[in-house]
């Protein structure tokens, strides 16, 4: 490193002062600014960025940015029952290696013949994806959950020719104001109620709403507050008989155990990527996937890149190319099905690891052990004087309530905290109608003495 | 100072590797789950026998079953065939920045203070990833003189995806409902026509004009056409071909005469770093690729963030939540009534966002400018050489315009010498260790477009290595066609047979059991 104004930049080769001259010279050219000439001096910026100093070691760089984030608390030096849309699970170490890799990590869209292993394993991704959904065309990622299901709320729409799609009223709140937006200004949303003594959607209230104007009905299996859905071959019989197609939203966890979305009869799967090997990053480890039966009215709706898979002019060698390119908005513009670009590609290939690593076995143990642990959870959770626990059948996520308390959620979490527990999201604003009550989450990764110390905790605290 | 030269002896990795599924052994596992504790077991019994056979999987589960060991090299395997910016002489990708990722922020990402956290936790114990969002809205908001940032898009279509929504929420609360057009330029990316139209505007398409400026005299007559119906413009600056609106100004004004709303789309902001900002050419709206400009990786197209900046006035249409900082603590605010509501779950890209305020803080002011100025250097540069090619030429060639951080290109004339065109030529340069370049987004105004970007990264010998290789492959075209013709030849696979049948839905297959089904089992490595 040079003193201040001849510093040479270790990702900027060309900043050593008489590498720049020689190109400079052989341009003919005084400085850059000899280019910049054609930018007319009121479109300049004539002041200076008031940014802090360069730290320009990587060693006090590396001190600076982990001293910001030692500010936060993390999940493995507390206790964490958060769920909701992103889970504390456990990321093989193998995930890690293939997704730090340089090769596909500083990579970008590449072609079959530069880049055919990272196809490959975007192929294997879709095909896995296929498998555990029970379909078998399947997207690269899309941003998250949400993107996905609003993507298929756009994709139902063409395939119908309607306009209305039904949600049900109990999905995430964020992922159902997301969907709304995206469906702006020209597809409306129609809610379907959620019959809570049942735990599941409001049959009546859906045969009520269904009708000719009806694109897709979309619900969550298991539903945001955790409640596995009995009803998902009479909700497609319901929407099919209308005309209407039908979204399923997953959480991948649970397929080892539950239904697949295309045995039951649905149209279309969407979920999220986040639990298959990808650490949440404070909501950073996102992406979302939508899978479909392989049929050209549902293909040919996709916006997203289709990676498939033929023979080559070589026998026995697999070649890779992209499925009806001109679907997508990079092959025809506005023209094209919505939009397409950057997403979430790596967290696909890290989730075609994760899913090569746990097979058929290692995700039914998975969704066996989570059922295990959580039963657990529910039933010590309920003991608590003051605490209830909605009962049915849950998978992973399960909703406690403390109107008996005589303390808020908010308190209760404030309280947890000091004992280093992340207690579960808040429902209080979301689904008032619920009382004081929160969304506990229980993986693979809290073991019992982690939910034998909460219980303690509540007797404490309610 | 190092000495370019031709890799005439590469060879990408070819490992002949089979589908994952080729690899399975039932019964074989390649990672086991924690178990669960005798006591749960006794309390709880075999909850997942428990449920009603309606909602238990019914179909048995067809993942592959193959040990830890061999889906670890598997996947190195196919890692290894493919070709990444930290590994190759990658300028190629214009449009697209891809630079050097620091390996430093990947070691900080893995960080558990920074990987284990949930966005469901209170702000209280998120303050460190609050902070970074903050501090690197601070630098996003010098670079560009915007008022206010969200970091929720999830790549740069997103971006423009988000600000159509903003848009279209200001025009909304002026009640002002007839805006349902929207102007963009040709040559700017194709998802300032796409994203905008998925939110619903109507999409005019302008063309530039002789020198490769979009057409001012253009953008006119469309304005007085639409008229009141007039959304706004999305469009990208310096365009895909390289060369710099001089008249943007004098579009905003155009635009604002008739209540249209400015988009600026600056993904590739590396050419004007400290040079130019959106701030002074007066638009409303911006975003920048921080994936790309930032130094952060490109994941094989994301994970990735798309920054939309802001002015004041729009501020409130943001999506939920804004970062803020009250002096004391940093925390989310949602309470935002006239916000158009979430565009992303949680707040957006954390990894993204924690690697480029690295990237920038280990720059600073003066490093941003340098990167600047080393890009548009090296383009030119590279630009010189290459012009000296047979056969190869510029888009806009000889308009007197010096060009700014990449160059759109055009072997028109060598496909008119040698029938060979600019798909034979980015096939062979994979023979040389180059692993391709971009062509052009559709559609070819160009024809037979090559858009390269020597952004920072690229040294010197680096801008001559790919000059020489190009010279290589050109003069190959008029010497020795046929060895273009059948390339690649040292690429980790070759040609598909039929690639139409991409396009043929009973031959398209995008899973492995859809393969299976249409094709059987006659094409299986392993039998």
């Amino acid at each position: 490193m040079s003193g201040k104004g001849n510093i040479v930049y270790p990702y900027i080769p060309n900043s050593v002062p008489e590498v720049r001259q020689a190109m400079l010279d052989e341009l003919g050219f005084e400085s850059e600014e000899d280019i910049y000439k054609e930018i007319p001096d009121r479109l300049r910026f004539h002041g200076e960025m008031k940014m802090p100093a360069p730290i320009l070691s990587e060693a006090r760089l590396q001190r600076h940015v982990e001293k910001i984030f030692a500010k936060n608390e993390n999940v493995k030096d507390n206790i964490c029952f958060l769920g909701g849309g992103i889970w504390n699970h456990y990321v093989p170490a193998v995930c890690d290696t293939i997704g730090g890799r340089d090769e596909i990590l500083t990579s970008y869209v590449g072609e079959a013949f530069s880049d055919h292993g990272k196809f490959q394993i975007l192929f294997e991704s879709e095909s896995m994806l296929g498998d555990l959904t029970g379909f078998e065309a399947c997207n690269t990622p899309t941003y998250d959950w949400a993107n996905a299901i609003a993507i298929v709320s756009r994709m139902a729409s063409r395939t119908t020719g309607r306009k209305e799609i039904l949600v049900s009223e109990n999905i995430s709140p964020d992922r159902k104001i997301i969907n709304e937006n995206y469906c702006k200004p020209d597809i409306s949303i129609v809610e379907v109620k959620y019959d809570f003594e049942n735990r599941c959607l409001d049959l009546d209230d859906l045969r009520s709403k269904v009708s000719d104007k009806t694109a897709m009905v979309y619900f969550e299996n298991p539903s945001y507050l955790g409640f596995i859905e009995t009803q998902g071959a009479e909700i497609v019989e319901i929407a099919h008989a209308k005309g209407a197609t039908v979204a399923v939203g997953v959480d991948p966890t649970s397929l080892g155990v539950l239904e697949a979305p295309g045995d039951f009869g649905a149209d279309y799967a969407v979920g999220e990527l986040q639990p298959l090997g990808i650490h949440m990053s404070c909501g950073g480890g996102l992406g979302g996937f939508i899978a479909t039966k392989d049929e050209e009215k549902f293909v040919a709706e996709y916006p997203s890149l289709l990676f498939g898979v033929l023979p080559t002019v070589k026998e026995g060698e697999y070649g890779f190319g992209q499925v009806a390119f001109e679907r997508t908005s990079y092959g025809s513009r506005e023209k094209g099905k919505d939009f397409i670009g950057t997403c979430a590609a790596l967290h696909g290939m890290i989730a075609a690891v994760y899913l090569a690593l746990m097979g058929p076995a290692g995700m039914k143990d998975l969704g066996s052990t989570i059922l295990q642990r959580m039963a657990y959870a529910k039933a010590e959770i309920a003991k608590v004087p003051g605490v209830k626990v909605y009962d049915g059948y849950n998978f992973k996520e399960f909703v406690v309530n403390f109107d008996d308390c005589g303390k808020s959620v908010a308190e209760i979490n404030r309280l947890l905290l000091k004992k280093k527990i992340f207690g579960g999201i808040d429902l209080t604003k979301s689904f008032p109608e619920l009382g004081s009550s929160a969304l506990y989450c229980v993986t693979e990764m809290l073991t019992k003495e982690d939910i034998d110390d909460l219980v303690v905790a509540l007797n404490e605290i309610c | 100072m190092s000495k370019p030269y031709v890799r005439t002896n590469f060879h990408e990795a070819r490992w002949d590797e089979p589908m994952i599924y080729e690899l399975s052994t039932p019964g074989t596992r390649g990672i086991l789950v924690p178990e669960v504790e005798d006591e749960i077991v006794e309390a709880v019994g075999d909850v997942a026998a428990a449920l009603p056979d309606s909602v238990k999987r019914s179909a048995p589960l067809l993942l592959p079953e193959v040990d830890q060991k061999h889906v670890l090299a598997h996947y190195i395997h196919l890692t290894q065939e493919a070709m990444g910016s930290n590994l190759s002489n990658d300028l190629s990708e214009g449009t697209c920045t891809m630079k050097y990722n620091p390996r430093l922020s990947e070691a900080m990402a893995l960080n558990p203070n920074f990987a284990e956290v949930h966005p469901e936790q209170p702000d209280s114990t998120i303050q460190g990833t609050l902070e970074l969002f903050y501090k690197f809205e601070q630098i996003m908001k010098e670079v560009s003189g915007m008022d206010r940032f969200s970091f929720q898009p999830g790549g740069g279509n997103h971006a423009v995806y988000c600000g159509a929504s903003v848009m279209r929420a200001y025009h909304a609360s002026r009640k002002d409902d007839k805006r349902d057009t929207i102007i963009t330029t040709i040559f700017s990316h194709p998802c300032d026509a796409a994203a905008p139209n998925t939110a619903g505007y109507k999409v005019v398409t302008l063309y530039p004009d002789e020198k490769g400026i979009p057409d001012y005299e253009a953008l006119k007559k469309a304005v007085d056409e639409i008229g009141d119906h007039l959304a706004g413009i999305f469009m990208t600056n310096p365009e895909d071909i390289g060369i710099y609106n001089p008249n943007i100004d004098k579009f905003v004004e155009k635009v604002h005469s008739v209540g249209g709303l400015v988009y600026y789309d600056q993904a590739n902001a590396n050419a004007f770093l400290g040079v130019v900002r959106a701030r002074e050419a007066g638009v409303d709206m911006c975003h920048f690729n921080v994936h790309k400009t930032f130094g952060t990786p490109h994941g094989g197209e994301g994970p990735a963030n798309g920054a939309l900046g802001v002015r004041e006035f729009l501020t409130k249409f943001l999506p939920l939540p804004t970062i803020e900082f009250d002096g004391d603590k940093y925390y989310r605010d949602y309470d935002r009534p006239e916000s158009f509501g979430k565009l992303r779950e949680y707040i957006g890209t954390a990894g993204v966002i924690m690697r480029a305020y690295s990237w920038a803080m280990m720059h600073g002011a003066e490093g941003l400018r340098m990167c600047a100025n080393i890009s548009v250097l090296n383009n030119n540069y590279l630009e010189k050489k290459l012009l000296s090619i047979k056969g190869l030429g510029e888009a806009f060639l000889g308009n007197g315009i010096t060009r700014q951080e990449q160059c759109r290109y055009s072997w028109e004339e060598l496909k008119k010498d040698t029938g060979i065109g600019t798909d034979d030529i980015n096939k062979r340069i994979n023979d040389y260790g180059i692993p391709w370049y971009w062509a052009s987004h559709h559609p070819w105004v160009i024809p037979e477009p090559m858009t390269l970007e020597p952004c920072e990264t690229y040294s010197k010998c680096d801008l001559e290595e790919y000059f020489m290789t190009l010279k290589v492959v050109a003069d190959e075209a008029y010497e020795n066609p046929e060895v273009v013709l059948s390339a690649p030849h040292k690429s980790a696979s070759h040609d598909l047979a039929n690639p139409e049948d991409l396009d043929d839905p009973a031959k398209w297959a995008i899973t492995w059991r859809a393969f299976l089904k249409k094709h059987g089992d006659k094409y299986l490595k392993v039998k």
